[in-house]
């Protein structure tokens, strides 16, 4: 137990740490960096493929990958629990 | 063991943190929908397919066997799910996320993570606009094949020479996280030519940018393959310390 404490505590300063040190950096999607180093490199470069669907505001496509995160984290958390439960029958019998 | 576990971690973030002192512009996520040039776009495609399809053979191999394993199976796929919807924010100030597919190469071998990470990268694409259609080839090989070949020959060479097995599920998960971006480099590099210097120059250039903002990154993934590792080993679902497959 104390080792999974641990690792969580490690896995939150790693998130953290990055925000008490400035570097100037806006934490901004990679991609359009991405696409300004790539328009360096190729500046006539045309994107020759749209996305079929793009999400209306930074809102909705945070909350489309909220929701990517929770329907991962549920089956997670339920096939652990799932097990947890068997775990203890087990013991039992 | 729980000292020498500690010692690793410790290690891992000492590095992180030096790694502070080096900022620099980075990107490092998928490759953006219509940013590949057709020929590329669709030559990765066409490698991707046989992947794919070896993929589908051994799942259903897989169920069929054992009906059982359809919960890990859902659970490997949960965890690439999850992690790949954290965008983390790294040292050199910007955003990237982990590919999460270690898991799932560890316990199934990496064929099958062609298919969840086709699965995810659909999703991404269609829902998210993160990633697109034309270029999922590309970025299927880099996350979903190359990186999970490498990450599971880094686990089998730490399970032959008898490292401690989380200490193998943390080299695979950040083998194949770092494997994964350093892959998608070079189809950037190989696809756009630095015009004064060449190929080799783009990948460089690309690939000093992309490992240093996804070392973090990795480690971090790393550490959380590790949590989820114990706790299936703590309920049973993977056999303490031997190969499961």
């Amino acid at each position: 137990m104390k080792r999974t404490y641990l690792l969580i505590t490690l896995v939150i300063a790693l998130f953290v740490m990055p925000f008490f040190i400035d570097h100037g950096g806006e934490y901004g999607g990679s991609d359009d960096q991405a696409e300004a180093q790539i328009l360096q490199i190729a500046p006539h470069y045309q994107p020759w493929f749209e996305s079929i669907y793009e999400p209306a505001s930074g809102e909705i496509e945070s909350l489309l990958f909220t929701l990517q995160g929770c329907l991962g984290t549920a089956v997670i958390f339920y096939v652990l629990g799932y097990y947890r439960r068997g775990r203890n029958e087990n013991a039992e019998s | 063991m729980q000292k020498s576990l500690e010692k690793f971690s410790l290690t891992g973030f000492v590095i992180a943190v030096l790694l502070i002192l080096a900022p620099q512009e980075a990107f490092a996520m998928h490759i953006m929908e219509g940013f590949l040039p057709p020929m590329w776009a669709i030559g990765w495609w066409l490698i991707f397919l046989p992947f794919l399809g070896a993929g589908i053979v051994r799942l259903r191999h897989i169920v069929q066997q054992d009906s059982n394993q359809k919960v890990l199976l859902a659970l490997c796929c949960a965890f690439i799910f999850v992690l790949s919807a954290l965008k983390i924010p790294s040292v050199t100030g910007s955003c990237s996320h982990p590919t999460g597919v270690a898991l799932a190469v560890i316990l199934f071998g990496p064929s099958v993570v062609a298919v969840m990470g086709a699965i995810v990268l659909l999703f991404q694409a269609l829902m998210l606009a993160h990633g697109g259609i034309t270029t999922l080839g590309a970025n299927a090989m880099s996350m979903a094949v190359i990186g999970p070949m490498v990450g599971y020959l880094i686990w089998r060479i730490s399970c032959k020479a008898g490292l401690r097995k989380d200490v193998g599920v943390f080299l695979c998960a950040f083998f194949a996280d770092l494997v994964t971006y350093a892959v998608t480099s070079v189809q950037l590099g190989v696809a756009f030519p630095d015009p004064q210097l060449g190929m080799t120059a783009a990948i460089v250039k690309f690939m000093g940018i992309f490992c240093l903002t996804q070392i973090p990154i990795a480690i971090a993934e790393g550490l959380l393959t590790v949590l989820i590792y114990d706790q299936l080993v703590k309920r049973r679902l993977v056999h303490a310390w031997s190969f499961s497959q």
